[in-house]
């Protein structure tokens, strides 16, 4: 039953994924992204890790999507631009595809080999305590750095955003004294 | 036979939850729309719909059959796929977070004895809820937050100008208090020590005397919350989205018949989660204090004592009731007061209730400290 749930999931996951690259639309890439989120989350939650399920969705398909979409209807794109400009990409993406490949290979065969975890000891890794109590913990250093990494990011964004405006009304100003 | 309805029975008896419950949310809501339109009627001295059956009680179903055999518009230059699947995502995402509701205590039954070819079996408790996720109340937000969707792409797809602003009004709005709503969760699952909201109505539970309700200890948190469920269901007075005197009827100005009455649905169906939420965390939800406790006084434990069906029915009642408080102030608000300009909405939501909502972060990790010392 859960293999079923998986294939019908990752096949969900693979369908929008290849139709997010192939749509010349870019809004229609940007809601099939959203379904490869959200059919990776089901797939999380079948793992039995309904954290990662949920902050999946609240981070990726709910905030950051959101924000591309925006940008996405307020540009309202042409749909369709020449890509003649970007042929030489095709065979650098054939050979990182060839390498994507074999990575994948190495992790099959990685697993197949490694000795199987005891079935009950992963019970309570997908539960919000366990995660707490990790990051909280064992993995606080870095924690805090990417705290700070976006902090930073906060304040840099903020500080982008005040330089654009500040000339503009110092130039509206000059030309209403000048238009007086 | 018997094996398959083994493998079988968990699925059914899922299905059989997800349809009672889907069917009691969908009459609640109807009769919410029916309840908004008397109200409403009352505090504009009018009388409000009657014509249809006594009082005017069919009024929702007249509605329905009206908006079916409409004719469906679709404008020509629209953007067919997304202008279809819009009203879909909205009324989707509304109606998800029911399968975490929980509706009432769980009822104690020895189902092995009830039910044939011991499909009961280790089942000694029904809980009125579809599923007890750890994490529900991060579900409740993500799911919500996906909700943003259907309006903005049904603003998009439209192709006409005022869809367009009202979407993305909605968008911003919405995104601006989320956040504002997540910070002022923060508190109540800070003091209950867990996200699933059956675990949260059990520490309001075991909560000290004066914490027995988390409006108590969280009533900062909740006029924060309060506040930001009126701005994410859209409703007054930050229904900047559908301004009529602005923008027509906003996102849904191109949508008619059918399809619009799916985001009509959509935003009840909203409404009735947050109030939901509202009641959970900081009302203790199906929780009536005293109840048990008069059922041990009066000696009839056996008729609602902790897990009988009678303890079950009362929370159940108590809960319901709750939840249409918060829908009449709902209503109450729509009547009494006046729509807030966007940068008022903007600047209030981010300099105002953010800010509240971080600060009683801090004095719920103070409150907490001291408790747990």
């Amino acid at each position: 039953m859960v293999n079923a749930l998986f294939f019908i999931l990752a096949g969900l996951a693979i369908a929008s994924a290849i139709s997010c690259v192939y749509h010349k639309n870019p809004l229609y890439s940007a809601i099939s992204l959203i379904g490869v989120f959200l059919s990776l989350a089901s797939i999380y939650l079948t793992l039995a890790a309904p954290f990662i399920a949920v902050v999946q969705i609240l981070v990726y398909a709910g905030a950051i999507m959101v924000l591309v979409v925006f940008v996405i209807m307020l540009l309202n794109l042409d749909e369709d631009k020449p890509i003649t400009r970007l042929r030489y990409l095709f065979p650098i993406g054939g050979a990182l595809g060839l390498v994507l490949l074999a990575q994948t290979m190495f992790i099959f065969y990685a697993v197949t080999k490694a000795p199987q975890p005891a079935s009950d000891a992963g019970l309570e890794v997908g539960k919000t305590m366990s995660i707490g109590t990790a990051m909280y913990t064992e993995y606080l250093l870095p924690v805090e750095i990417v705290g700070v990494l976006l902090l930073m990011a906060i304040v840099g964004a903020m500080i982008m955003s005040r330089r654009m405006r500040e000339p503009k009304i110092e130039l509206v100003k000059k030309a209403e004294a000048e238009e007086a | 036979m018997e094996s398959f309805l083994k493998t079988a029975f968990p699925f059914i008896a899922i299905s059989i939850g997800i349809g009672v419950a889907f069917g009691v949310v969908m009459m609640i809501v109807a009769y919410t729309v029916l309840a908004e339109r008397k109200i409403l009627g009352w505090i504009q001295g009018r009388i409000g719909p009657n014509r249809v059956g006594p009082w005017g009680l069919f009024q929702p179903f007249a509605d329905l059959f009206k908006f079916i055999f409409k004719e469906d518009l679709v404008p020509d230059k629209s953007t067919k796929f997304i202008y279809y699947l819009a009203p879909l995502v909205a009324l989707t995402c509304a109606l998800m977070p029911m399968i975490v509701y929980p509706f009432g205590p769980p009822i104690n039954v020895d189902l092995a004895a009830w039910l044939p070819y011991g499909l009961g079996e280790g089942f000694t408790q029904i809980p009125l809820t579809i599923a007890n996720l750890d994490v529900a109340v991060l579900f409740v937000l993500s799911i919500t937050s996906v909700g943003v969707y259907g309006i903005a792409l049904a603003g998009w797809s439209s192709n006409s100008k005022y869809s367009l602003m009202g979407g993305l009004r909605s968008s911003a709005q919405m995104i601006s208090y989320e956040l504002a709503m997540g910070a002022s969760v923060i508190g109540v699952v800070m003091l209950a020590g867990t996200l699933s909201l059956t675990g949260i109505i059990d520490a309001q539970i075991h909560a000290p005397w004066w914490a027995r309700w988390y409006i108590v200890p969280q009533f900062i948190g909740f006029c924060v919350f309060l506040i930001a469920a009126f701005a994410e269901t859209n409703r007054v007075p930050f229904d900047l989205p559908e301004a009529e005197t602005e923008l027509v009827a906003g996102f849904h100005t191109e949508y008619s018949a059918l399809k619009f009455a799916l985001f009509f649905m959509a935003e009840y169906v909203n409404m009735f989660t947050v109030s939901v939420m509202c009641v959970t965390l900081f009302l203790g939800g199906w929780y009536i204090p005293g109840l048990d406790y008069l059922a041990r006084q009066t000696d009839l434990v056996w008729l609602f004592g902790v897990g009988t069906v009678g303890y079950a029915l009362i929370s159940h009642l108590g809960f319901l009731l709750k939840i249409f408080v918060f829908l009449f102030i709902y209503i109450w608000i729509r009547g009494t007061l006046p729509r807030f300009r966007f940068d008022q909405l903007m600047n209030f939501g981010w300099k105002f209730l953010l800010p509240v909502a971080l600060g009683n972060v801090i004095l719920t990790v103070i409150l907490v400290f001291l408790l747990n010392r």
